[in-house]
């Protein structure tokens, strides 16, 4: 026995349409594309140190947040016990000692953050949501920017407040404080965008991770004994035109040139002011060129 | 022991599209170092020692061993198809070994003959330098892969705790704690090619024959304990 619906009348030349099934439709408040990508970046963030995730994946985040401070809180009690005069090392340089540590870190996360939204292909399910490719790329970008800045600004805060409680001058500390925050904020940017864009390429976490930490460590090891050459064979001119080719070195160099710091380049020899134009270039030219190349790769909503 | 499917399969997962690339940018990106070296200094044993113990044994080698040595299993665990592989008719300890091989001969192909030709290009293997960082390097790559197929069975985030060991261990506890260097594979086969070389240029913290029993010893042990683990392998899901 065929039970007999009312249908109801189709109008004329338009045969397409979506039934109405009977489900109850949301009249709340639309919160909007601004909204969602606030939303994006803040889970990112929160994501990229384990937050609101399970427990394993809190450990690795957690004990590199906790490795890059706990030697900062050591040179402050020995500057505190000693009376000293000065910490025992810059700020500026404390992202460059500690190089290994944020590499492993923006290894370990950047894939977490873009390589499972691939995998599981849930990126269209983003793009079903009224944001835009530049809204996806722009959150996820700034949510590991964001969550590597409270990795190498942390320690920094730690000597801050030390060097304050030594009772070290305020002018000079202060200064020196902001130098390094300005030093580690194009860091993170700059690691932030390439371990994103080496991360997208590959839906498998384990392969990104290792992608990202070759990129990084190779052209390390790469540029540092092309330096080291440089300066035994005395040509120590081409020493800062070597430095621009690994990011840390990059970083280094801006610092140099800029923010009062020591070179950690062979022989101590900084990039000049107008080499160190060069360097602040590339670093901004490279982060534009990582958001750009993010644009490109998720131009197709589909993979 | 050996199963040719499974060796094939994981060749295939190895080298299969854009991974044979990365596997082969690091080769090619030493090789290029050495011929800029070369072509700013000339030949120079102290340089070339420098270069191939920095770049190619520090480095080059065990990002190699893990990616090698971890893909070789970890992927298969990671996506679930490793059931069935584990559902044929085959003993746990041979599809081990069989990955194990496999993991050797990528890690060997990919890190000692770039190694060997970076050294000839850089000295032209004077005081038999090239071929002595290149036997490390073999040495090396047989260890590197038994360990980090071990770690690709125990743990999913096996890539990360490689790395930690073979950048943070091995190079920065190294160079700060000299008892760490006891316990490092560098080490190990640093202290084959000094009997290799003989002379001054390569040097090692241990002995010869504490490092040779150790490589055995840690090799065999990491390939049994991966057997093992994967007759008793949980299949998680994502987290």
């Amino acid at each position: 026995m065929t039970v007999e619906h009312p249908v109801a009348p189709v109008p004329a030349g338009d045969q397409t349409r979506i039934h109405d099934i009977g489900y109850r439709s949301y009249d709340g408040p639309r919160l909007g594309r601004g909204y969602a990508r606030r939303s994006l970046y803040s889970q990112s963030l929160r994501g990229a140190y384990g937050l609101g995730r399970s427990v394993k994946s809190k450990v690795l985040p957690m004990l590199l947040f906790v490795v890059m401070c706990v030697p900062a809180a050591i040179m402050v009690a020995v500057a505190v016990f000693t009376k000293a005069k000065d910490l025992p090392l810059d700020y500026t340089r404390y992202a460059i000692v500690m190089q290994a540590v944020i590499s492993l870190y923006v290894a370990s996360q950047a894939p977490q953050s873009v390589s499972r939204d691939l995998r599981f292909k849930t990126v269209p399910l983003y793009f079903s949501r009224p944001i835009e490719t530049s809204d996806y790329v722009l959150a996820k970008y700034a949510a590991l920017a964001s969550a590597l800045f409270a990795l190498t600004a942390a320690p920094l805060l730690v000597l801050y407040v030390g060097a304050l409680l030594a009772k070290l001058d305020f002018g000079d500390q202060t200064q020196g404080f902001a130098q390094g925050l300005l030093a580690v904020a194009l860091l993170s940017v700059l690691f932030a965008g390439i371990g994103l864009v080496i991360a997208a390429l590959t839906p498998r976490r384990g392969f990104g991770i290792a992608a990202v930490i070759a990129v990084l460590t190779i052209s390390y090891g790469a540029v540092s004994t092309l330096q080291a050459i440089a300066d035994v064979q005395d040509s120590a001119n081409v020493i800062p035109w070597v430095g621009l080719f690994s990011p840390i070195t990059l970083i280094d160099g801006v610092q140099s040139a800029f923010l009062g710091a020591t070179s950690s380049f062979p022989g101590g020899v900084g990039p000049s002011h107008g080499q160190g134009v060069v360097y602040v270039l590339a670093v901004l030219g490279l982060s534009a060129a990582c958001y750009g190349l993010l644009m490109r790769r998720y131009r197709k909503a589909g993979l | 022991m050996y199963d040719p499917t499974v060796a094939r399969l994981t060749y295939r997962a190895l080298l299969g599209r854009k991974r044979a690339l990365v596997l082969g940018a690091l080769p090619l990106l030493l090789i290029v170092i050495s011929i800029a070296v070369r072509a700013l200094t000339g030949a120079d044993d102290q340089t070339a020692a420098d270069v191939l113990g920095g770049l190619a044994l520090a480095t080059m080698v065990p990002i190699i061993g893990v990616i090698a040595g971890t893909g070789a299993i970890g992927p298969e665990i990671d996506d679930g198809s490793v059931v069935y592989l584990l559902s044929k008719p085959l003993k746990r300890p041979t599809i081990i070994f069989t990955k194990l091989i496999v993991a050797i001969a990528v890690t060997m192909v990919f890190s000692a003959l770039p190694t060997l030709l970076a050294g000839l290009i850089l000295n032209g293997n004077g005081q038999q330098i090239a071929v002595a960082y290149t036997v490390a390097a073999l040495v090396a790559s047989i260890a590197y892969a038994a360990l980090f197929l071990l770690l690709g069975t125990v743990s999913r985030h096996a890539v990360v705790f490689g790395l930690v060991y073979a950048l943070v261990w091995e190079a920065l506890f190294g160079s700060l704690v000299p008892g760490a260097r006891t316990l490092s594979v560098q080490q190990w086969s640093l202290a084959v090619a000094h009997k290799v070389a003989g002379g001054d240029l390569v040097t090692s913290d241990v002995g010869l024959t504490t490092a040779t029993t150790l490589l055995v010893v840690v090799t065999v042990l990491a390939t049994w304990y991966a057997g093992r683990k994967l007759r008793t392998l949980t299949l998680a899901g994502e987290e």
